[in-house]
């Protein structure tokens, strides 16, 4: 293992104070926990709050996302551990302004499980919370007999989209509507090309060979559907592409929004090859994306591969929520 | 009967037990979940210690609920909620009874409801469930249902993205549940 770190179990502590030292404009910790809070308190008047979060190892996922017309605030737990929830409670208490929390949270259990306590123990203090749990990763099969389909980049689309409805006076309600009626329409799959290493586990949590590629991986290198030699940038974008297309049915006639994410170890300008082969591929569909997003927003510490989310846009106002200003880090 | 002096000696033998095998708790962890099953308890029962090292002449109810405190803020993940549940409960149940037989099925039916999980779902229900429903604790009943997981389908958790792929591993979480019940046999053999 080769990390520029300290003591393996000191990274995540050492990420949150260099981050909020780094940009005090944006957000600040909340003492003693590793959660973090926009700076401009002024810009969550009046406002519902939405608290995201989740395992560290996903940045610039979730603290860069804080800020005005985004998130309220954001826990960060361990490395690809789910935060605990005094953090989470923390967090939802210091986004509260009286109209209630909205929770964004990633469909993995240990996620759902603590978010689930946290919104227990809010509820005890009269904060009216909401949530919707995120679950775009199309690689898994639905099932009742899982925990279900993971909460992978899709998930950073769903902050925007929640903020944006917040920054503009949403109430609770009307935003756990939106969440609902929006998440059927995001659509996630990725293709890693090597896994992520844990600093304190310190081996990476599967082995692909130098020329091996694995798709359908999750962003904690969960398990994909198949295993095979690397292929052109072209011929993963065919593959990707083909299973969206399985999921959502891309029509000419309807209105994409389209995120390249990269993993952590794969260079912008990898994905904006990919991006290149996937405009095209998409034309041929005689579809062309109003919104696009490429670069790393949700990744899985030093993992190389990329993802796409496409998300279709069956309701005008989620062009304009994608699309409304914000003050963050990294949107 | 669940006293405090067996509660304080169970978990100071739990710590040591996770102290030990944190390597081949995460090394379980790493084909069928993400490798840190051992650094999550441990930094749990660091907490635990300390937490119950700070407590006064405690009561029985006190000293569960710091442990369940301990674990929920600080292993994290799916096992935090899960271990910190069973404890919550038994913090609970404790006033009306302190039969273990009877905490361990108050705890028991927490684990289950936060995690959603039942018999055969290849998870720490699968250990704690048959040591429930047994008379007598022994090392084998315990032996046996950690060893019941190894052929499972896992239906819960992140393993249960491997589908056939979990079979023929032993749970991690099942195996912690082990040595937390190992542990309870030896207090009470040493009391």
């Amino acid at each position: 293992m080769k990390k520029i770190i300290n003591e393996p179990q000191n990274v995540v502590p050492e990420m949150v104070d260099g981050l909020v030292r780094a940009y005090p404009q944006y957000l600040k910790k909340i003492p003693e926990t590793e959660a973090m809070v926009r700076s401009d308190k002024k810009s969550m008047e009046g406002k519902v709050g939405i608290v995201s979060g989740g395992g560290s190892g996903h940045e610039p996922s979730h603290a860069g996302f804080i800020g005005k017309g985004m998130l309220s605030a954001a826990v960060a737990g361990q490395v690809f551990t789910s935060p605990t929830p005094d953090q989470i409670y923390a967090a939802i208490k210091a986004s509260d302004q009286g109209k209630g929390v909205f929770l964004v949270i990633k469909n993995y259990s240990g996620d759902v499980m603590n978010f689930d306590m946290a919104k227990d123990m809010a509820e005890l203090d009269d904060i009216k919370i909401k949530s919707i749990i995120v679950n775009d990763d199309i690689a898994v099969e639905d099932s009742l007999y899982t925990q279900g389909r993971r909460g992978v980049a899709g998930t950073v689309l769903m902050h925007k989209l929640v903020g944006a409805a917040a920054d503009q006076g949403a109430s609770l309600d009307e935003l756990e509507k939106l969440a609902k009626d929006a998440l059927p329409h995001i659509s996630t799959i990725a293709v890693a090309l090597s896994a992520a290493t844990v600093p304190e586990v310190g081996k990476p949590g599967f082995v692909l060979a130098d020329d091996e590629i694995e798709y359908g991986v999750g962003i904690h290198s969960e398990p994909g559907y198949r295993r095979e030699k690397i292929k052109t940038s072209k011929k993963l974008v065919s593959e990707l592409l083909a299973k969206i297309d399985q999921e959502l049915h891309l029509n000419p006639q309807h209105q994409y929004a389209v995120l390249v994410n990269g993993m952590g170890a794969t260079p912008l300008m990898e994905q904006y090859v990919f991006s290149h082969d996937l405009l095209d591929q998409l034309e041929a569909k005689q579809i062309k994306p109003v919104f696009m997003k490429v670069g790393n927003y949700m990744t899985s510490i030093e993992m190389a591969g990329i993802s796409l989310t496409v998300f279709d846009l069956a309701d005008n106002k989620w062009l304009k929520y994608l699309n409304y200003p914000v003050e963050t880090i990294a949107w | 009967m669940l006293t405090t002096e067996i509660t304080q000696e169970w978990m100071d033998k739990f710590y040591h037990k996770i102290e030990e095998n944190k390597d081949y708790l995460s090394e379980l962890d790493t084909p069928i979940g993400d490798g840190d099953h051992g650094n999550n308890m441990m930094r749990g029962m660091e907490g635990v210690k300390q937490g119950l090292a700070k407590l006064q002449k405690p009561d029985l109810k006190t000293i569960l609920k710091n442990i369940a405190m301990s674990l929920i803020s600080k292993v994290g993940g799916a096992s935090g909620p899960l271990y910190g549940t069973a404890f919550l409960e038994m913090a609970k149940k404790c006033g009306e009874t302190q039969d273990i037989n009877a905490l361990i099925n108050a705890a028991l039916d927490g684990i289950k409801k936060r995690g959603g999980a039942t018999e055969g779902d290849k998870t720490m229900v699968d250990v704690w469930s048959p040591v429930a429903q047994t008379n007598e604790i022994t090392q084998k009943v315990i032996d046996d249902a950690i060893a019941s997981t190894k052929d499972m389908l896992a239906r819960k958790g992140r393993a249960s993205y491997l589908g056939e792929r979990s079979i023929g591993h032993l749970d991690p979480g099942a195996v912690s549940s082990g040595y937390l019940f190992t542990a309870l046999l030896e207090t009470e053999a040493s009391l």
